[in-house]
């Protein structure tokens, strides 16, 4: 029975595995060649799939869908997915990363040396992603991974252009989108167009930041002037001296990266300062309908990102639900309004589950390697192919610009303003100046 | 110059809400010498007593005060009477590390019940209300106000601790346990006054902290931080020592940001050092 459980992971995963269990397994398992094993009762075995996502914690806001979205995905799989004619059946194992990516990475680790998982998969912050593909890196692993800009998960990791990674894949949009959608949007109105920025010092900020691959650079070629008021620390409780310096330098716009609370923060400073900028488009901080109810009508006209709406033309290959259809269904089941991750997350398993419908042996992770390569999909977030890639391993998604607006049937919209980086998404309104009161 | 005027008052008012976070860690830790690891989870469950409070019966945030003040200190007279007197004794790490226990579950039961979402308390206009008093000088209604509430609070406890009967319990238990007892003390109801006086304090920062601020069932500890810094800076026990702790470590940061944003949070840890190396019983302390 034990033997059926043998997946083939990597060479050194297996001598680990030999160590944790021990006793119990040592008998036939580890005398005969593991591969042999694997495959001659691949029929009988599950096909298994790590999933590892900020449940808890500081970034928790991210992973609230994946209980909704992984119940429809079950659904779809039923009992089972055909992979090389045989019918096997797939468990996804849920690892909740605490918002932590020392937790990540053990969560992986243990994914993948306990579990023996086919096939890795995480979303979230490159606090999430970057440590789990880093172990499977280290353990020849397959993993796809999404939701962080693929610059942060590439350059984030010391990844090197000319070579790339031979285990970890990622789809998602990156740096030079968001200039071109964000220089997009402040084309669209009248400012000095100067820009203040200031980022959050985590994973995602220290990546997007950076003055050779970050947004620096791309805002200045935009024919901007960027005053940079540099990383501060996530939960700062005092924005003064940055507000003092964007005033002094009659910022009109601001950007950045911020955690929801610090954007809080200092967008109430700003008020109290005195500090009233025409436009403020930041990433991160206001991708949630909640982080913008927290901020009140002072929410309405900020920007951001936005990286997937009930708007965009797509529909899932999975299940065939359009993108309005599946928030209107999330809202239906949780009483929530949509959020932007649930694309995402859809996204993420049904690539996931195209890849191994697609493998001609589930048993060899350099088979499961091959069709990821080789992936060409219809995914609820628009096409996912890695042929077509900025560099080897990453893939764009689309991303348009958003503004948020007093909603009809909800509290706040984000409505698209702005497609200068994806035309085939059609805007939704225009690109307002926020308006302040008296 | 003005620029650096107002940096510095932004500093000091930070260090109102510092403070503020302090105070009740001083207190406990002056009555029974626990360290109270969930005091920045209480902070927020607070917040979200205060949430539920103003949500359901649509007060304003501060009149909300009038309702979670009281909640949180019966939450504290119950918390020490049913857990945390069991543990308190000669030794200081079995109450340390029931409060780290009591964090974890009160974080995860918060995330249970109010999900992962961004909330703050909506207070209206006071929120971004400020004094302008030049171009570059402004001072907001609510930090001021925080401010005033840190010092009224702390020279409050001070009266209650050195001219009422209460006080002088409180300092009997704090000085030597036993022979209080002897003295007809009931220190275990003595140690819960203590802390409900200590989770009345925390209901009052948390509130101010949730207009402030976004928070979510997380953000305890990384708030909590400065608390603890501005109590060991202070003096261990003494109350104003807090107010002034919190004030350095709010100014230190100010102007570090001032000179580079990156250096704002490591400029405040790196004054908590100094004090702990030069001065390790804090500028008010007592040494013992």
């Amino acid at each position: 029975m034990a033997q059926g459980k043998w997946s083939l992971s990597s060479p050194t995963a297996i001598s680990r595995r030999r160590a944790v269990q021990g006793l119990a397994l040592a008998g036939a398992g580890a005398i005969a060649a593991p591969a042999l094993i694997g495959r001659a009762l691949a029929a009988s075995r599950t096909i298994k799939l790590g999933f590892v996502s900020p449940e808890s914690g500081p970034i928790a806001s991210f992973g609230s869908a994946d209980e909704f979205i992984l119940a429809g995905v079950r659904k779809a799989i039923g009992d089972g997915i055909i992979v090389g004619g045989v019918k096997y059946p797939v468990e996804i194992l849920v690892r909740d990363s605490q918002s932590n990516p020392s937790r990540a990475a053990e969560v992986a680790a243990e994914l993948i040396t306990k579990e023996k998982i086919d096939l890795m998969l995480a979303s979230s912050t490159a606090d999430t992603v970057n440590p789990v593909a880093d172990q499977c890196e280290v353990n020849g692993v397959p993993c796809i991974t999404t939701d962080t800009p693929w610059d942060a998960f590439f350059f984030g990791r010391g990844g090197d252009p000319a070579k790339g990674f031979d285990w970890t894949y990622h789809f998602f949009w990156g740096v030079g989108q968001i200039v071109e959608t964000f220089t997009g949007l402040w084309n669209a109105i009248e400012t000095n167009k100067t820009v203040g920025a200031l980022w959050s010092n985590d994973s995602d900020g220290v990546a997007v930041s950076n003055p050779v691959h970050g947004l620096p650079p791309g805002f200045i070629k935009a024919g901007f002037k960027l005053i940079d008021a540099g990383l501060f620390t996530p939960l700062s409780n005092d924005f003064t001296a940055q507000i003092t310096k964007l005033k002094a330098e009659k910022c009109d716009i601001v950007t950045g990266v911020f955690l929801p609370p610090d954007f809080a923060t200092f967008w109430a400073q700003c008020a109290q300062q005195g500090f009233k900028p025409k436009a403020v488009t930041v990433a991160k901080a206001l991708l949630f309908p909640a982080s913008v109810e927290a901020l009140g009508d002072r929410g309405v006209g900020l920007s951001s990102e936005e990286w997937w709406s009930p708007d965009h033309p797509f529909k899932s290959g999975l299940t065939g639900q359009s993108a309005a259809e599946l928030c209107a269904d999330f809202t239906k089941a949780t009483g929530k309004q949509w959020v932007q991750p649930i694309g995402f997350k859809h996204a993420l398993l049904e690539v996931a589950l195209d890849v191994l419908k697609r493998t001609k042996n589930v048993d060899d992770p350099g088979s499961i390697m091959e069709s990821i390569a080789a992936t060409d999909y219809q995914s609820i977030v628009g096409p996912v192919s890695w042929k077509k890639g900025p560099v080897k391993n990453c893939t764009t998604t689309p991303l348009v610009g958003g503004q948020w607006v007093k909603g009809k049937t909800s509290k706040y919209d984000i409505q698209i303003v702005n497609n200068a980086a994806y035309p085939g998404i059609a805007t939704v309104g225009k690109f307002q100046p926020i308006a302040y009161g008296s | 110059m003005a620029d650096w005027i107002n940096t510095i008052i932004q500093g000091i008012l930070i260090g109102g809400l510092y403070a503020m976070f302090a105070v009740g860690l001083a207190l406990i830790f002056g009555v029974m010498k626990l360290v109270n690891i969930a005091h920045g989870d209480l902070i927020v469950l607070s917040a979200y007593v205060a949430l539920i409070v103003t949500q359901s019966l649509g007060l304003n945030p501060l009149v909300s005060l009038v309702f979670v003040v009281p909640i949180m200190g019966l939450i504290g007279y119950i918390l020490q009477r049913g857990l945390f007197n069991r543990t308190i004794g000669n030794d200081l790490l079995p109450p340390l590390l029931v409060s780290f226990g009591l964090s974890v579950i009160i974080q995860n039961g918060l995330l249970e019940l109010f999900s992962a979402d961004n909330r703050r308390l909506l207070a209206g206009p006071i929120e971004v209300a400020t004094i302008k008093f030049s171009d570059a000088i402004n001072v907001g209604v609510l930090p001021l106000l925080q401010f005033v509430l840190a010092v009224l609070v702390i020279g409050g406890l001070q009266a209650l601790m050195f001219r009422t009967a209460i006080g002088r319990s409180f300092r009997a238990v704090s000085d030597d346990p036993r022979i209080a007892q002897l003295m007809g003390l009931n220190n275990r109801h003595i140690f819960g006054l203590a802390m409900a006086l200590s989770l009345a304090v925390v209901a009052l920062a948390g509130v101010l902290l949730a207009i402030r601020a976004n928070f979510d069932p997380a953000t305890g500890p990384t708030r909590l931080i400065f608390g603890f810094e501005a109590v060991i800076i202070g003096g261990l026990s003494s109350f104003w020592g807090t107010l002034v702790g919190g004030v350095i470590l709010g100014v230190v940061q100010a102007i570090a940001a001032t000179i580079d944003p990156g250096l704002q949070i490591l400029a405040g840890h790196l004054a908590f050092l100094l004090v702990l190396a030069f001065r390790p019983q804090g500028l008010f302390g007592r040494v013992a």
